[in-house]
């Protein structure tokens, strides 16, 4: 992450561009929230760093969304405001204290900021945080754009404690992640109230949730009259032909598309404006509802018994575009848009001219391991969230699954045990980044170690949450607020869950990494192999001298194109025919200088020793004087 | 007071009323985020409403980058529309070649004369197109290729070459040198990088203006 030395203090007057995650943490800095944790996730990384570099605030990064969760209501229940935010799937890890919070309620506002990945772009579903409103029966807001996802802060926040709720605001990527104008206020005196004891209130026992359940319903009902009156929730009269209810980016999108239509814009968007969506379906002719993902609205609009004339229409896979919308309402029959209608698919971005999938940065050190792994053909690979996802791709294939953060370690021991009651032998690898590992990694390793797995466990220790920008974590003894820390000891934790056969190497050794696979395979029981090299995006990482290709003594080989490596470039390529009589093409290289990183893998896996530091060649010139 | 009043800040009315969009796309790591920033920046200097849209996370390892900027009165969608783009900034040759279909009809291509041959096209699963900018010859529109990496270096830092390609940008777009310069100092903090990204900047527009790329109004030309 950058590193954030001293603080000035904000302004607060004037009008800056934020993106959508900024403005949550302004408003919740101006909302007087003293208490916020969260755990990195795309599109809601940002935040809890923004968060964190406000005066006056305690930021912290947890260990998971769970504890993030638990946190941040506990601050809630001892009487200050405070705030929690994830990505949407962080949303799962966190529902258990959700569920129950929600029958517990607040004493300080308490605001769960979540941010859908709706296009996908980092996650691996699209799962729509507007369910998990209705599901836990607390309110939903939906800002459309960064002023509103300020201003809808210290409204949530007072909602919470006038109704004793905690409410969630759904973002989207496309909120999280857009800059627009955002109007800077002031931050007040923040209110402290203290815990009070009142278990009928804090103990969640069964005969206090019994009590507690009517009272979740009668709350909604409240609720639903409230968001009647509430500002958030607007009519805007214009055509009346046309009558669109829309929340969040929908709107935006929708008021883009049809810019005389009437609008009904939610804000405060569950439990429903009834009252209001009556009113405006009286009010126009044809009721379309535009929503990103599921038609939950539109469902609920049905119920009441309102015809809408957009049901089916809508795309419910990826993000909606002003274009999207257009077509999408052509098709439920809107005379006289002057677009022609446009295909509902996003374009394929991959067909065109070649696709640049992400990739491993140079020098990562993870490399030296899929590099490793992906010669061991008859290896089964589960993999986990992070960078080292990648690892699926070309030239490595050393990732055979992926499900969701913590899960290679139980489905590596879940595989071997299936193969082990066939009476097969199946070697199973679990792969797994440090910071995804103390996420939920370390129970799956409990359960290989308690039922005896005969797995293989590589924790990629990076230390840093790679794939969100090198956030820091439990690992790696720096606080969100730069404090230092205790980090955690890989190796002794392990040990202390029971691994008896722990191996630290250097992912930049090749054989070393080579050696260690072999012992820890070769090993019945479980088995645990910790990398120690940092990302190098995060400070911690040194770039060294980078290397070069001198091009007399490249064989065209292409061994070194195994590693990944993308300095690596391919200058020219030759066919040339084998003594046995096929051809084989030989890819000759070099070495872009400013991508090199200087990790030398590449070096080790190059035969005629072509590859040598930047500058050592104008000593050595001769192939002969290389070679000794 | 209607809705929108409400809800937003009135933007400069002295901007047409139709919306400006500008597509900058790259490669992660390239800076097309900073860059994208200097331009919205500009613009908010210059009193106008804008949004900007980002790619953040995976999909910028080594991945394409691209980022929306709109500018205009009163911004609603942060997404361009496909084939809605009025100035595409391409940091890389095939990146122009794969974001062309969304140049409208008389739209501008800024292109960065520099090829990036991703690992997929190293190990030979793919083949790097032959000549794009050969290919792009056929666009209809304004067309300029900028060799603004090999001017960065030239300048000390390859990193600068966002800034370049910002200056090319900047003589075609309606926005003014002082507030671009605004934008250029609010961006960078310690003096020497503020200055060095000013050369930069100015570099990139003088050479699109002695091209005769003339600062045509994007938003009347369509």
């Amino acid at each position: 992450m950058t590193r954030h030395h001293g603080m000035t203090a904000p302004a607060t007057t004037g009008r800056v561009l934020m993106s959508g995650n900024e403005a949550v943490a302004r408003g919740a800095w101006e909302a007087g929230v003293t208490v916020a944790s969260s755990y990195p996730g795309t599109p809601a990384t940002e935040i809890l760093e923004a968060f964190a570099r406000y005066p006056d605030v305690y930021a912290e990064w947890a260990p998971n969304e769970k504890v993030a969760f638990e946190v941040a209501m506990g601050a809630s229940l001892a009487g200050t405001r405070s705030l929690v935010s994830m990505k949407h799937v962080g949303l799962n890890v966190a529902a258990d204290p959700l569920m129950t919070g929600s029958y517990i309620g607040v004493r300080g506002g308490f605001l769960i900021a979540v941010s859908d990945d709706v296009g996908m772009g980092s996650s691996q579903n699209a799962q729509d945080t507007r369910y998990f409103a209705r599901f836990a029966k607390v309110p939903l807001f939906e800002p459309s754009d960064s002023q509103e996802a300020k201003a809808f802060v210290s409204e949530a926040l007072r909602l919470s404690e006038q109704m004793d709720t905690p409410v969630i605001m759904r973002l989207t990527m496309r909120i999280s992640h857009v800059k627009g104008l955002v109007e800077l206020g002031e931050r007040p005196a923040p209110p402290f109230l203290g815990f009070s004891k009142d278990p009928a209130k804090y103990v969640i026992l069964p005969a206090h949730a019994r009590k507690k359940h009517p009272k979740v319903l009668q709350r909604m009902k409240d609720l639903a009259e409230m968001a009647n009156e509430s500002p958030l929730n607007a009519i805007e009269w214009g055509d009346r032909e046309i009558g669109i209810i829309a929340s969040g980016p929908a709107y935006v999108y929708a008021r883009e598309a049809f810019p005389d239509a009437s609008f009904l814009k939610l804000g405060f968007s569950f439990p429903l404006a009834e009252g209001l969506i009556r009113e405006f379906a009286r009010g126009v002719k044809r009721l379309h509802i535009v929503e990103e993902l599921e038609g939950l609205v539109e469902a609920d609009v049905l119920a009441m018994g309102i015809p809408v004339h957009s049901v089916g229409k809508l795309p419910r896979t990826g993000e909606l575009t002003p274009q999207r919308v257009r077509a999408a309402l052509d098709g439920a029959g809107i005379a006289g848009t002057e677009a022609p209608p446009l295909p509902l698919a996003p374009p394929d971005l991959e067909m065109l001219p070649f696709p640049r999938p992400p990739t491993l940065c140079s020098g990562c050190p993870h490399m030296g391991v899929f590099y490793t792994l992906g010669k061991m053909k008859d290896l089964i690979i589960a993999g986990d969230i992070g960078c080292y996802t990648l690892g699926v791709g070309s030239p490595w294939n050393a990732t055979h699954t992926c499900v969701c953060m913590g899960a290679s370690l139980g489905n590596a021991l879940g595989m071997e045990k299936a193969y082990r009651m066939a009476n097969k032998e199946q070697k199973v690898v679990a792969l797994i980044g440090d910071s995804t590992f103390l996420h939920s990694g370390m129970t799956g390793l409990l359960d290989i170690v308690y039922n005896g797995g005969n797995v293989t466990v590589f924790i990629l220790d990076n230390r840093a949450v790679g794939m969100t920008g090198g956030q820091d974590h439990p690992g790696t003894g720096v606080t969100l607020q730069e404090e230092k820390s205790k980090a955690v000891d890989f190796v002794a934790l392990c040990k202390a869950l029971g691994v008896e056969h722990v191996q630290l190497v250097d992912p930049y050794r090749l054989p070393e990494v080579y050696k260690a696979v072999k012992e820890a395979l070769a090993h019945r029981g479980p088995s645990v192999i910790v990398t120690n090299r940092p990302c190098v995006l995060i400070e911690e990482f040194h770039r060294t001298q980078p290397y070069e290709v001198l091009d007399a003594l490249c064989n065209g080989c292409g061994a070194c194109l195994k590693t990944g490596c993308p300095a690596i470039q391919v200058i020219r390529r030759e066919v040339v025919r084998l003594p046995n009589g096929r051809d084989k093409e030989l890819s000759y290289v070099t070495i872009d200088p400013m991508g090199c990183n200087g990790c030398d893998l590449c070096v080790q896996t190059c035969g005629p020793k072509a590859i040598v530091p930047v500058g050592s060649s104008a000593q050595a010139t001769s192939p002969d004087q290389l070679q000794n | 007071m209607n809705a929108d009043e409400r809800k937003y800040p009135k933007g400069n009315t002295s901007w047409p009323t139709r919306t400006l969009n500008v597509l900058l796309a790259g490669i992660g790591g390239q800076g097309v985020l900073t860059a994208s920033q200097l331009l919205a920046e500009a613009a908010v200097q210059g009193g106008h409403d804008v949004k900007k849209s980002e790619v953040h996370g995976m999909a910028q390892r080594g991945g394409v980058v691209t980022s929306h900027v709109r500018i205009g009165r009163k911004v609603y969608s942060p997404i361009i529309s496909s084939g809605e783009v009025d100035l595409l900034v391409a940091f890389e040759e095939a990146e122009a070649l794969r974001w062309r279909p969304e140049v409208r009809a008389g739209g501008t291509l800024i292109v960065n004369c520099l090829r990036v041959l991703p690992p997929v096209v190293n190990l030979g699963l793919f083949k790097y197109p032959d000549d794009p900018l050969e290919s792009l010859r056929g666009f209809t529109g304004s067309f300029l290729p900028v060799e603004a990496s090999a001017m960065a270096i030239e300048a000390g830092s390859p990193r600068l070459a966002g800034t370049i390609l910002m200056g090319a940008a900047a003589a075609v777009l309606p926005l003014s040198v002082e507030h671009w310069e605004a934008a250029i100092g609010t961006r960078f903090t310690t003096r020497e990088i503020v200055d060095q990204n000013l050369k930069a900047f100015h570099r990139g527009r003088e050479y699109a203006l002695s091209l005769g790329l003339a600062p045509a109004n994007l938003l009347h030309n369509r």
